[in-house]
């Protein structure tokens, strides 16, 4: 089939008649407008895409695609995606959760999704915080964070969601901003493009019940100073005034001045293709609160075997050597007799 | 091979036969290996292996005992028998706890060996019942040194003392054989398959069996060798079977034919898992088998692989089923296609894992939240499995539902012979997906409704990749018809008696309920599930007695055949007999205002046909 006699399709195309109701001034207008924006430059047919979501704001976004999809129960989105791409690789299957949906009720699905590296990707909407129970802290919301549920302040350590993904052996790590409308949309392209399972934090506001929680990293005046944007082979600036770098320091990153004897060649390059995690999960630990920048884009990009490719191979291995499956044949292997 | 005894042989119409020792003592094989062979010489079979839960528990202690029953015999039998006529005990903590199934005057063969001091205090026995006469005055004891037999047969092979040891199952088995007639070959065959890759091993096996057959022979002590002589069974062609391989089979068997691709999301849980490793071994039938994380992800992954458009299943027991709870609820709302198997084990809790009951059919009709019905049905026996699961099948393309069907431990484990089934004579679900609209861009108006309905009430099953259907299902209420989300109050009230009209009327789509025995009488025993060979059995000899008794089987359990109430009503009085506390008794009453007495056992052991028997007639004189 030639590439004109495809339909084009526009964002729009990708709307369903759904309406949305989220509240007013939520993060997930702007990555649902991102996702239809994307989805026309990959090419798929409507046809061929399900998202699959947990329970949680971010997880009515199926109901809003043009697309298949199913909204399933609280966490379980990663598992019912893998028995989907299992019997069906030749799907593109987006799981939409979100920080409680995905790394607490569901946290063991999605570190097995993930270890599993089949061609899912998952976007995780990270507002810190239970939006559609109104407002209980969650499991990346800060330590200290006064919460309906936590009026003393949050006591347990928060999770870092890349640093979980990294050690479930992720091979897409990504993280962008949901007001960071250029760059969320690259990194979805990418997350898309990637074969095997892409994970893609996106910093969300939930402007109800946790307004402000990503500020630092959104506002005009210190997002440069707050965030570093990664980008492979590249040294790792950041700044307003693109004068600050990261170095590393034994086994520690630190935040450096550049100039005064320190060059670019001292900093860290970004390799988003290195075999070994480490460096990537260096990044993921670098914490605002810890004064570091936050690195966002493409963590880590590596080829791996997939589940869903693996476990068809297997199917064809079998048939290959033991001919395609005949009934007969079952039911007369081992000892049998015939009673006359 | 096979010699002719110089001993006498005495003709036998059946015999019930049990191995039992260690839990490494290989006990399950010896079994096995005796059922196979029995069912090969053309003997009716019936088995009933028992296993403890733990691995290897410490040695020779009673908490380790695993024993393998079977029943064979010259005519039709349903059960593994009551009482044993013989019985291999291969050290003092299997003779204590299984001696008392052996039928007096029946045949007792002890390792001679294991009973030293440290196997008798691990028993509980004061002094060696060997020496004290005890044993002989009720039973014919035989003391056989297998321990030093076995060794001594192996001997020059380089085996170690341990190798050597373990090949004294073979040698029970080889005694075994003689005693009853069989032929060595299949087992020789199995040893040649099992240890082909390892000569020494496959060497001392054979060598052990030999022993042990030749023992039998030359030993004065042992003077009749038992014969039981072929079964009528219908012609054809037969093999054994184990429930969970029926199972499994027939979800091959059901997909195969449906063309479609089967997949299996399970947990590994006992004694469920047989039915994930055999599945696994038919990848060339399109199976494929996921292993998950949990049971939660076993059964949403299963809804995912339904959505995507093929044959789902997903495998476990009564505390997987419990987690999968919340999930069965999607199912159930988003009315997609699949088969959810119980194997039912003790409960509750982690219960008996390796022990049966029926206590999981309440958690299968009422274990979810909301209302939410599923249909419900049951296999009878090892082969019906295999059956149940082409009808579970049917019942869920035909009706666009998930199906729940039960079995139990006893079931999985036990076998039977199986008549092989002509593939032409099975009957393929045929599975038809939504059709692409003609005018997709909806320019006519005509726009995709996921939840319209059938005269089944039943909904289009519209695969991913199908151009214009493009829809959204999920577990918030649905609107009927369109499937949108809706919190309308009347629609929640519609859509929640839909669900259930629509297993009620699974009922017209389902045989009328058949009884084996009078149409009215005395008494009509109904049963479910496992207890179907025993509750047959006795209904049988009541009848032969002359008693106005008949049975009544149920495989559909939701719905109930539609002529069920009529049935039920014909007799004076029902009782029903269940492994459980009167689960089925609870909702027939519920059902139909009908009085019924209950004969319940929950001791993790199937019925016996006796106590069955014993209250049929109790309830006949009262």
């Amino acid at each position: 089939m030639s590439v004109e006699s495809l339909p084009v399709l526009k964002p729009n195309d990708f709307a369903s008649d759904q309406d949305v109701r989220w509240c007013p001034g939520c993060g997930d207008y702007a990555i649902l407008a991102q996702m239809k924006k994307v989805l026309p430059d990959l090419g798929v047919p409507r046809e061929n895409i399900v998202f699959i979501s947990g329970i949680g704001c971010s997880s009515r976004f199926p109901y809003y695609m043009n697309t298949y999809g199913m909204h399933s129960i609280h966490g379980r989105a990663p598992a019912v995606a893998t028995g989907l791409k299992t019997v069906r690789p030749d799907l593109q299957v987006w799981v939409i959760t979100g920080d409680g949906d995905g790394l607490s009720i569901g946290g063991n699905h999605l570190m097995h999704a993930i270890r599993r590296n089949m061609d899912l990707n998952i976007i995780l909407f990270n507002n810190r915080i239970y939006g559609l129970t109104k407002g209980q802290y969650s499991p990346t919301s800060l330590l200290g964070a006064k919460t309906k549920s936590t009026p003393m302040g949050a006591i347990d350590n928060p999770l870092n969601p890349l640093s979980i993904v990294i050690g479930a052996e992720g091979t897409f790590v990504a993280r962008t901003i949901d007001t960071n409308l250029k760059h969320m949309g690259a990194v979805l392209k990418r997350a898309a493009e990637h074969s095997g399972t892409s994970f893609v934090e996106v910093y969300q506001n939930c402007n109800v019940f946790n307004d402000g929680a990503w500020d630092y990293a959104k506002d005009r005046d210190t997002k440069e100073d707050t965030t570093l944007e990664l980008e492979h082979g590249k040294p790792m600036i950041f700044g307003k005034n693109r004068d600050k770098g990261i170095r590393l320091n034994g086994m520690d990153p630190e935040v450096v001045q550049l100039g005064k004897g320190i060059t670019e060649d001292d900093l860290l390059f970004h390799d988003e293709r290195a075999p070994e995690p480490s460096l990537a999960y260096l990044l993921t630990r670098m914490r605002h609160q810890d004064g570091f920048p936050e690195p966002i884009g493409v963590f880590r990009a590596i080829e791996s075997p997939r589940y869903d490719e693996l476990i068809n191979d297997q199917i064809e291995q079998a048939k290959a050597s033991k001919g395609p499956g005949d009934l007969e044949k079952l039911f007369t292997s081992g000892d049998t007799w015939v009673v006359e | 091979m096979s010699t002719v005894t110089e001993k006498p042989t005495q003709q036998l119409e059946e015999a019930t036969v049990r191995f039992c020792g260690d839990s490494g003592d290989g006990m399950q094989l010896a079994g096995t290996q005796f059922t196979n062979t029995s069912a090969l010489a053309g003997n009716d079979v019936a088995t009933f292996p028992d296993f403890p839960a733990e691995i290897r528990a410490p040695r020779g202690t009673k908490a380790g005992v695993s024993g393998f029953q079977i029943h064979f015999s010259s005519h039709d039998i349903y059960t593994p028998g009551d009482t044993v006529d013989a019985l291999v005990a291969m050290n003092p903590a299997a003779l204590i706890t299984n001696l008392g199934d052996l039928r007096d005057g029946g045949i007792l063969i002890c390792n001679e060996s294991a009973f030293d001091k440290k196997g008798l205090a691990q028993a509980g026995y004061a002094t060696s019942p060997l020496e004290d006469g005890s044993l002989e005055k009720k039973f014919k004891l035989h003391k056989v040194d297998m321990t030093k037999l076995t060794r001594t047969a192996v001997d020059g092979l380089g085996l170690s003392q341990k190798e050597a040891d373990r090949c004294r199952n073979f040698f029970a088995m080889g005694l075994v054989f003689w005693l009853y007639d069989r032929s060595l070959d299949p087992t020789m065959r199995f040893i040649e398959d099992k240890f082909g890759k390892k000569p020494e091993v496959a060497e001392a096996n054979r060598r052990a069996l030999t022993a042990g057959y030749n023992y039998g022979e030359t030993v004065e002590a042992i003077n009749t060798q038992y014969h039981v002589g072929k079964a009528e069974l219908p012609p054809g062609t037969y093999r054994n079977i184990m429930g969970n391989t029926a199972l499994a089979w027939g979800l091959v068997a059901a997909a195969h034919l449906s063309g479609r691709r089967l997949f299996l999301g399970a947990y590994p849980i006992t004694p469920a898992s047989d039915i994930l490793h055999e599945l696994a071994k038919h990848k060339h039938f399109d199976v494929l088998t996921f292993q998950a994380e949990d049971e939660i992800a076993a059964v949403t992954a299963t809804i995912g692989a339904s959505f995507a458009g093929e044959m789902a299943v997903t495998a476990s027991s009564g505390p997987g089923i419990a987690l999968k709870g919340e999930a069965l609820g999607l199912a159930v709302m988003t009315e997609l296609p699949m088969i959810v198997i119980n194997v039912q084990r003790g409960g509750p809790s982690t219960g008996l894992p390796t022990k049966t009951e029926q206590a999981d059919l309440f958690q299968a009709m009422y274990g979810r939240n909301g209302e939410c019905p599923m249909p419900v049905i049951a296999a009878a026996s090892p082969a019906d499995c295999f059956d149940v699961a082409q009808e579970a099948w049917r019942i869920a393309v035909e009706h666009m539902l998930p199906v729940f069907l039960l079995t139990d431990g006893y079931i999985a484990n036990g076998s039977e012979p199986w008549r092989l089934p002509e593939v032409a004579s099975l009957k393929p679900t045929k599975v038809k997906y939504a059709e692409p609209l003609a005018n997709g861009d909806g320019s006519n108006g005509e726009t995709f409704l996921p939840y319209e309905r059938n005269e089944r009430l039943s909904r289009p099953w519209a695969r991913p990749g199908t151009p214009t259907l493009m829809h959204r299902v999920g577990g918030l209420e649905k609107q009927d018809i369109t499937g949108n989300v809706s919190y309308d109050p009347a629609n929640h009230q519609h859509m929640i008696e839909t669900r259930a009209k629509k297993v009620e009327l699974i009922a017209d789509n389902i045989p009328p309920q058949k009884v084996d025995g009078p149409e009215s009488g005395d008494l009509l025993v109904v049963s479910w599930g496992g207890p179907y060979g025993a509750c047959a059995t006795a209904v049988h000899a009541a009848q032969a007695a002359g008693k106005a008794v008949a049975h009544c089987h149920l495989r559909y359990l939701n719905p109930f055949p539609k002529n069920l109430e009529q049935v039920l009503r014909s007799y004076k009085r029902v009782l029903v007999a269940e492994l459980n506390c009167g689960q089925l008794r609870s909702i027939l009453r519920d059902k139909f205002l009908l009085d019924a007495a209950g004969l319940n056992k929950v001791q993790g052991k199937p019925f016996q046909v006796g106590e069955i028997l014993e209250r049929i007639n109790t309830e006949l004189a009262s």
